[in-house]
């Protein structure tokens, strides 16, 4: 195992599927030439040429389409949407074309394609470069939606992507490309699609997440722990499809939930598993389930108020002690 | 002449039109739903085009797309089930009049979003560039289709990429309900491919051999590697947009002028001036009538899909979560 930012994790899987699948090719704003806004496709220009990586127009919908009509026509492509507040540009694409050419063509075409963006906020982008919005593609049936929140995760599930034959919306947050970790260097490193991931046991409440806010779970987790409450952290990894059975395995151990989020919680993700947890596990219920999440207001450049609305272990710390 | 090519663009020529006339009496019969747009008039332009086509070259369109199956030897039968919503139909009902396919004859359908296809097709293109396969890709789509932003973002892109995309623009003179002029800047449809540096032509699409020859000109040029070429065919809808339209927009003055314009019309003459005998013609015209027939029969007595098959083909790897 090496020490990668998740940015080299990213790199290291796209090389590694590079090499196995010669279908396999990268296309977007920035990628080759420039290596990636954020540096996640350094590299592969050298290493593979400018067949397989190749640089875009600033064009969202033809970056997203021609990644469909390629996928359809037997290329596996990688297709990067710089941020995903551009991805509203290609949401034609995405969920009318990407979501539906296999289904409602009767099962004719193919479409195994991965589109990776960037979500989320913290950078003072201001409210149109810093939504959290994955949860909106995950409402769509015909798509996979994939958000990592450690390096390792980074490598294993991008690379699980890129090999399945189905769409995958694979959502990078924007502040942890330079997280550190220890990666697995085995080029056939994948991750199960569907499945969530324990990042830590605990028998006294679940905390179910993903992303960044896995981070800003385990954190608040530790603090909890010295408080004397032993906290489940659940890194939900892929939004769609949802790994409920090992979080109401985890709630009927737990009885008690906070769902922590990085989004707006009005039909969000929290919304969606909360209404599941309360269907399924009724009996098992000590206490109303908490969600933590940005405030509901478009997020501001100012540094202070920016910061007060995305979550923090401290609101996540709050949220756990209400279901006590 | 070229008798058995003369015979052939006729025979799909009228098998188009037979057709189309049949689907506008079952969409009246309530036996077809949904939105239909049908290529009455336009035969020309989609015969014409395709036929100048390899068997390996791509064929992409919007919804205007019965036409189209046919010139790219669909199977009338799935294509009239796939219009009544049974499982025999070639998207297995779940697609209808608008999504057509057949990927066994290279043709990707069928789309309803107003000029998304046309992106689709520069990735059709790119996939077949990167194999170093010569195969072109035909991309139709009406004059309404020029003012959406993939229209623009797609002719950029394969410009700059130099794929092998033939962008066929079939313009009728009207988007949906609204004459050209009033919603484009401009209403020669072939002068937007100049801002992207893209070689352009102008043919008759009521004419179709006029239409195989500026598509076969414009075939070769975009395989020979020379990337993406523009082909504007004029053409006319003798029907409204969709089914329900009472062309009111448009005069009955209009509409009788491009009647005398017809393309089947014209090219019946055009094969009976060459010496071919109108029974032959009869003939063939017989044979279309009892392959729509049989289509119908055979559409009538498949069966619906069964609801389980709501959850069949939306992923290739996992089972879809049921609710």
């Amino acid at each position: 195992m090496a020490v990668l930012t998740l940015a080299k994790a990213l790199a290291q899987a796209m090389a590694e599927e590079m090499e196995r699948d010669s279908r396999v090719v990268v296309w977007g704003e920035e990628v080759a030439a420039f290596g990636g806004t954020y540096g996640a496709t350094s590299g592969l220009l050298e290493k593979f040429g400018p067949e397989r990586i190749l640089d875009t127009p600033i064009s969202e919908g033809v970056i997203v389409g021609a990644a469909v009509g390629a996928a359809m026509n037997g290329l596996r492509p990688i297709a990067e949407i710089m941020g995903i507040n551009f991805a509203f540009l290609a949401m034609d694409q995405i969920v009318n074309h990407a979501a539906k050419v296999r289904s409602m063509f009767g099962g004719q075409f193919e479409c195994p394609l991965v589109i990776r963006t960037t979500s989320g906020g913290g950078r003072q982008l201001a409210a149109t470069h810093s939504q959290t919005v994955e949860h909106l593609f995950a409402h769509f049936p015909g798509l996979l939606v994939v958000a990592p929140s450690t390096p390792a995760d980074a490598k294993g599930l991008l690379k699980t992507s890129i090999r399945s034959d189905d769409p995958v919306m694979f959502i990078e947050q924007a502040t942890m490309y330079s997280d550190r970790g220890e990666v697995p260097d085995d080029a056939d490193y994948v991750l199960p699609i569907g499945k969530c991931d324990v990042k830590r046991k605990g028998k006294d409440a679940t905390l179910i997440t993903y992303s960044k806010m896995v981070g800003v779970s385990l954190k608040a987790a530790a603090q909890l722990a010295s408080d004397g409450i032993e906290c489940e952290v659940i890194d939900l990894r892929w939004l769609r499809p949802l790994d409920m059975d090992t979080i109401y395995n985890s709630f009927r151990k737990t009885n008690r939930a906070v769902i922590v989020e990085e989004g707006w919680p009005t039909y969000g993700l929290s919304a969606e598993i909360a209404s599941r947890i309360y269907e399924a596990c009724f009996d098992y219920l000590d206490a109303p389930i908490q969600r933590v999440a940005q405030k509901e207001a478009p997020l501001p450049y100012s540094g202070p108020l920016e910061k007060y609305m995305l979550p923090k272990p401290e609101d996540v710390i709050a949220a756990v002690k209400k279901v006590f | 002449m070229d008798k058995a090519l003369y015979l052939d663009l006729y025979k799909q020529m009228v098998a188009i039109r037979l057709l189309e006339e049949k689907c506008e009496e079952l969409y009246q019969k309530s036996k077809i739903g949904g939105f239909m747009h049908l290529y009455i008039g336009q035969e020309a332009t989609g015969v014409g085009a395709i036929s100048a086509r390899q068997a390996h070259d791509n064929v992409i369109t919007a919804y205007r797309d019965h036409g189209i199956a046919i010139a790219c030897g669909m199977d009338t039968k799935s294509i009239m089930a796939e219009m009544f919503g049974k499982i025999t139909g070639c998207s297995k009902g779940k697609g209808g009049s608008m999504h057509l396919a057949d990927v066994s004859k290279r043709f990707w359908g069928g789309h309803a979003i107003v000029g998304a296809h046309i992106a689709l097709a520069t990735g059709l293109a790119f996939a077949d560039k990167y194999r170093k396969s010569d195969a072109v890709t035909l991309c139709f789509f009406g004059d309404g289709a020029t003012n959406i932003s993939y229209f623009h973002e797609a002719l950029n892109l394969a410009a700059v990429w130099k794929l092998p995309c033939l962008f066929i623009c079939e313009n009728n003179k009207y988007g949906m309900w609204t004459p050209i002029e009033k919603v484009s800047s401009v209403t020669e449809m072939r002068r937007k491919a100049d801002a992207y540096g893209m070689p352009n032509d102008l043919c008759d699409g009521m004419d179709v051999l006029a239409v195989r020859e500026a598509t076969k000109k414009a075939i070769d040029w975009v395989r020979a590697g020379n990337g993406p070429y523009f082909l504007e065919a004029l053409t006319y809808r003798y029907r409204g947009h969709s089914m329900g339209d009472q062309r009111a927009y448009r005069t009955h003055d209009e509409i009788r002028k491009w009647q005398t314009e017809d393309p089947l019309g014209k090219f019946e003459e055009v094969v009976l001036k060459a010496g071919v005998p109108h029974a032959e013609l009869d003939a063939i015209d017989d044979e279309a009538k009892r392959l729509v027939a049989e289509a119908v029969q055979f559409a009538d007595v498949s069966p619906f899909p069964a609801n389980d098959e709501i959850w069949t083909d939306i992923y290739a790897d996992i089972e879809p979560e049921r609710n």
